[in-house]
């Protein structure tokens, strides 16, 4: 089921928190809102959920799959929402976890009992939790409850899956088993899905689309290639990956943004085009060098990734004086911030 | 509720503003107008109208006979002792209950436990049972008392009687305030100070202490707060002697068992407004607490 | 004003250096002065009368302790205490959960203010409590005297009167457990049971209630304890008549002021005793709530 947000503006007291905000999820695509804290993007999972509701007076609206579900409550919205730090009920156990949205199902859609604990296995066996069926919250490891969580949203079958920081709260080895599993797990059962998150390389790795946020606003939407490769703003050139910025280079005087490996390095009398630099400081670590230095004219360090032999070539030293090049400089500038 | 929603939609449309009822059927979990409704009705039908009443019917006697009524020799007398008392039995335990919260979160001794429990003791139990026990202790034949009256003390039916039922119900605020901000208290701070050089009484005075006032200051105003309106314990051990160990809720009760309403409810008038001063107070001192809690947080 | 603050139980304090004192902890003998000082307090202040109430009640002998239980008057005021709770805690319990799912499960304007008047009757007087319904009840003075007359109900020295005053006085008290427990608890859960289908109710009922419920029990034990402890707002719109409007406490003050002081602390020592039930249940939910947090 593809998703349609459109015109969301959404205020907290004098905070705003969404500002025409437009959003498009096609069907069975995973996406992610990446962006840092307070860029509305947690806000924004909570509206496509239900869970708030846009500004009366923005004439906002969300559809599912064409359909106008604005008005309609979280609970018949069909979506499953899996919550940062899980909300499970603790006071249930992992069955009752699961199979709290069919319990709660009207009389006549109710499964039976049976159909209940057939179902819940199934989705246990899915999230390779079966046999826990008896355990408390409090007695599963924060993996388990992350795919607790994540089979209780998926017993109602909901046509839509979203996440808050599903890998937030976990520690970084568990998170990264996690993600591959959820990626795979996605693609099996080919739901559509929307996840938050504050980690770019869990967005660029993850995501079949990555809509970057910040300060209430989207600031891209594209696919994870595009959005490294092409920014569409310095917010985003700053927030994806490490990057150079140099002020005064672009036209107009804008600043210049550029990535440490975009960066060539050369003798200083070899190339004149190539701005001389001096090197600041030298650091190796498997194929690549780290190489900081001091821009003539710049007073930011820039820093540059190298191969560890051409490192070994020029003999690099702390003190050299280099030259240093990038391919496309102009079109690279950033357009100025809207 | 959804079809509620979009009732109100439509009815409001023309309205150029979003109004309040639009505003309440969009809250996600449901409940808010039943929840509210009977929050609000049973506030006003069971403390708003009747506080009110006591300021209308105030409101009703002329100034003059009012300020008769809350100014007479008898009444004055009583809010000396009241307020006096009070006030020094609220002092009592500051200084006493800093040292019972500082003793339970810092050190470790035998039945801890059970005497952090005890603290509560007056929070549960009736305050006509604790004014029937404290005057069997310090009555000239009790336990306590056997001690004191030797040594010229007369610690029942006298002013000091009041002081001891006034101790004994105010006590746990000061603990139970201290308390959990002495827990919460960095011990890395008091660290850090003693690693710059400070002595122990030094790092005390000016570390930590700085940090438990605005909580010591809300637990003195809440002992202060309780011990003026105390009525049950009081009666049992004071003597009620008018002039001079009568408290001024007893002095709303003589009048009212003389059938003198207007005077009764002149008195109390007066006491509801130094209840509500001292609510005030105590509202700014936890807001004052919280924010210093989160500054050092 | 906050009349009981529970705490969630303290963590032990670090046991005592023995040979080298460490930089933040007070030479032992300061360290036993101030203990001795703070439990001595605690012990002429609170365990003595505690224990006074017990022996006063035992010293002429078991029989006349039990006798006490016998006197009509005393068992009718027995009955008066329990019928008083009976009405007012299932009153207060309803206001409290009403209460408290309003202030912790919504955000509106004016709800510091809503709180504020929440604990109206901790700082009222009780002598006051008494009075304010006297004002409005009582058939010779009271604002409602005529209709009253007319319609022969009998509100002040009856029945109603004592359970106003009593609902009035452990109004915030169940309100006041809830909302800190229900605050910790957060919104996420209602919002997951809301998500996956489940209505307002059964989202109350199966979800929020369970995990508060044992911050809710003890609300109730300790409503409870105070509904029956009542005197002075009792006192002041029962007019104390024995054997028709005297309740426990009341009685008590009667025995003991007619020199039957045996009778008085025998009845004083069922509700101390209560009191002592009261305590050990709170640190029981504070000793469990301690070990869940422990286990998470």
């Amino acid at each position: 089921m593809s998703i349609t947000a459109s015109n969301i503006n959404k205020t907290f007291g004098d905070y705003r928190a969404l500002i025409d905000v437009n959003l498009e999820v096609p069907e069975g695509k995973l996406v992610s809102l990446l962006g840092p804290s307070g860029s509305g993007k947690t806000t924004l999972l909570r509206i496509l959920a239900g869970l708030e509701f846009p500004d009366d007076d923005g004439g906002g609206s969300v559809s599912f799959h064409g359909v106008d579900v604005t008005r309609t409550t979280a609970g018949k919205r069909g979506v499953g929402f899996v919550f940062q730090h899980y909300a499970l009920f603790r006071h249930m156990t992992v069955e009752n976890n699961v199979s709290f949205g069919l319990r709660a199902k009207p009389a006549r859609q109710r499964p039976d009992k049976a159909a209940i604990k057939a179902r819940v296995r199934e989705l246990l066996q899915l999230v390779q939790l079966d046999g826990l069926q008896q355990r408390y919250p409090s007695e599963l490891s924060g993996g388990q409850r992350q795919r607790v969580a994540l089979a209780r949203a998926l017993a109602v079958e909901p046509k839509v899956l979203l996440l808050d920081e599903p890998f937030g709260a976990l520690d970084a080895r568990v998170r990264k088993d996690l993600r591959w599993w959820l990626r795979k797990f996605q693609e099996e059962i080919g739901i559509t899905t929307v996840f938050v998150t504050h980690d770019q390389e869990e967005a660029l790795e993850l995501a079949d689309s990555v809509v970057v946020m910040n300060n209430a606003r989207i600031e891209q939407v594209g696919d994870p290639q595009t959005v490294y490769d092409r920014p569409a703003s310095p917010f985003v050139y700053e927030f994806l990956g490490d990057v150079n910025r140099i002020d005064g280079l672009g036209p107009a005087g804008v600043p210049l943004y550029i990535r440490p490996h975009e960066i060539r390095l050369c003798f200083a009398a070899e190339a004149p085009v190539a701005r001389s630099a001096r090197v600041l400081h030298l650091f190796a670590a498997g194929p690549t060098a780290r190489v900081t230095l001091k821009l003539d004219g710049s007073d930011r360090p820039l820093t540059v990734d190298a191969t560890r032999e051409q490192v070994d070539d020029m003999a690099l030293q702390p003190g050299d004086v280099v030259g240093v090049q990038w391919p496309g400089q102009i079109e690279r500038a950033a357009p100025p911030v809207s | 509720m959804n079809s509620e929603a979009a009732n109100q939609r439509t009815q409001a449309a023309p309205d150029p503003k979003p109004d309040k009822a639009r505003r309440l059927s969009r809250r996600v979990i449901p409940g808010f107008g039943l929840s509210m409704g009977i929050t609000i009705t049973w506030l006003t039908l069971m403390v708003l109208i009747p506080l009110a009443a006591v300021f209308i019917r105030t409101s009703g006697m002329g100034w003059e006979e009012f300020w008769r009524a809350v100014t007479s020799r008898q009444v004055v007398a009583s809010y000396k002792v009241t307020f006096g008392v009070s006030l020094l039995a609220a002092m009592t335990n500051a200084v006493f209950g800093f040292i019972v919260a500082w003793i339970l979160t810092r050190y470790r001794f035998p039945m801890r436990k059970l005497v952090d429990a005890l603290v509560d003791l007056p929070f549960a139990l009736p305050t006509a049972v604790a004014g029937l026990a404290l005057t069997a202790l310090y009555a000239e034949t009790g336990w306590l008392g056997q001690l004191f009256y030797p040594l010229g003390i007369e610690t029942a039916y006298s002013r000091t009687g009041i002081f001891i039922a006034l101790t004994f119900i105010g006590l746990p605020f000061v603990v139970r305030t201290v308390q959990p901000v002495l827990e919460d208290f960095d011990r890395e701070v008091e660290e850090a100070a003693a690693s710059l050089g400070a002595g122990r009484l030094r790092t005390f005075v000016s570390v930590v202490l700085p940090a438990l006032v605005p909580a010591l200051l809300t637990g003195f105003a809440l002992a202060f707060a309780r011990a003026v309106g105390e009525y049950g314990s009081v009666i049992f051990i004071s003597g009620n002697m008018p002039m001079r160990t009568e408290i001024t809720p007893l002095v709303i009760v003589k009048h009212l068992e003389n059938y003198n309403y207007p005077h009764a409810t002149a008195v109390a008038c007066v006491m509801l407004v130094a209840s509500f001063a001292m609510l005030l107070v105590v509202n700014l001192l936890q807001r004052w607490s919280e924010s210093i809690g989160q500054a050092r947080g | 004003m906050a009349g009981i603050i529970t705490r969630a139980s303290s963590p032990p304090p670090p046991a005592p250096a023995t040979s080298a004192r460490a930089a933040t902890a007070e030479p032992a003998w300061i360290r036993w002065l101030l203990i001795t000082i703070g439990v001595g307090f605690l012990v002429f202040f609170l365990l003595l009368p505690l224990v006074a109430i017990f022996h006063e009640a035992f010293k002429r002998g078991v029989a006349l302790y039990f006798a006490t239980f016998q006197d009509q008057y005393a068992l009718h005021a027995i009955r008066m205490t329990l019928t008083v709770a009976a009405i007012s805690v299932p009153l207060n319990l309803l206001f409290g959960l009403a209460a408290a799912w309003a202030i912790t499960k919504f955000t509106f304007r004016g709800k510091s203010l809503l709180v504020t008047v929440l604990d109206l009757p901790f700082a009222v007087s009780p002598v006051i409590a008494g009075l304010m319904f006297v004002l409005i009840f009582s058939t010779t003075h009271g604002w409602l005297a005529d209709p009253l007359r007319n319609a022969d109900i009998q509100i002040i020295f009856a029945l109603p009167g004592i359970a106003l005053a009593t609902v009035f006085i452990t109004l915030p008290f169940i309100a006041r457990e809830l909302i800190p427990v229900m605050q910790a608890q957060g919104r996420d859960e209602e919002y997951a049971a809301l998500t996956l289908g489940a209505g307002g109710w059964r989202t109350f009922l199966t979800v929020t209630l369970p995990n508060v419920k044992w911050g809710l029990f003890y609300g109730v034990v300790l409503c409870n304890a105070r509904a029956m402890g009542e005197f002075g707002a009792v006192a002041v719109v029962s007019g104390n008549i024995k054997g028709r409007t005297s309740t426990m406490p009341l009685y008590i003050e009667t025995l003991y002021f007619e020199y039957q002081s045996a009778a008085a602390f025998a009845l004083a020592s069922v509700l101390s005793l209560l009191a002592v039930a009261t305590l050990a249940l709170k640190n029981f939910i504070e000793w469990r709530a301690a070990r869940a947090r422990f286990k998470a």
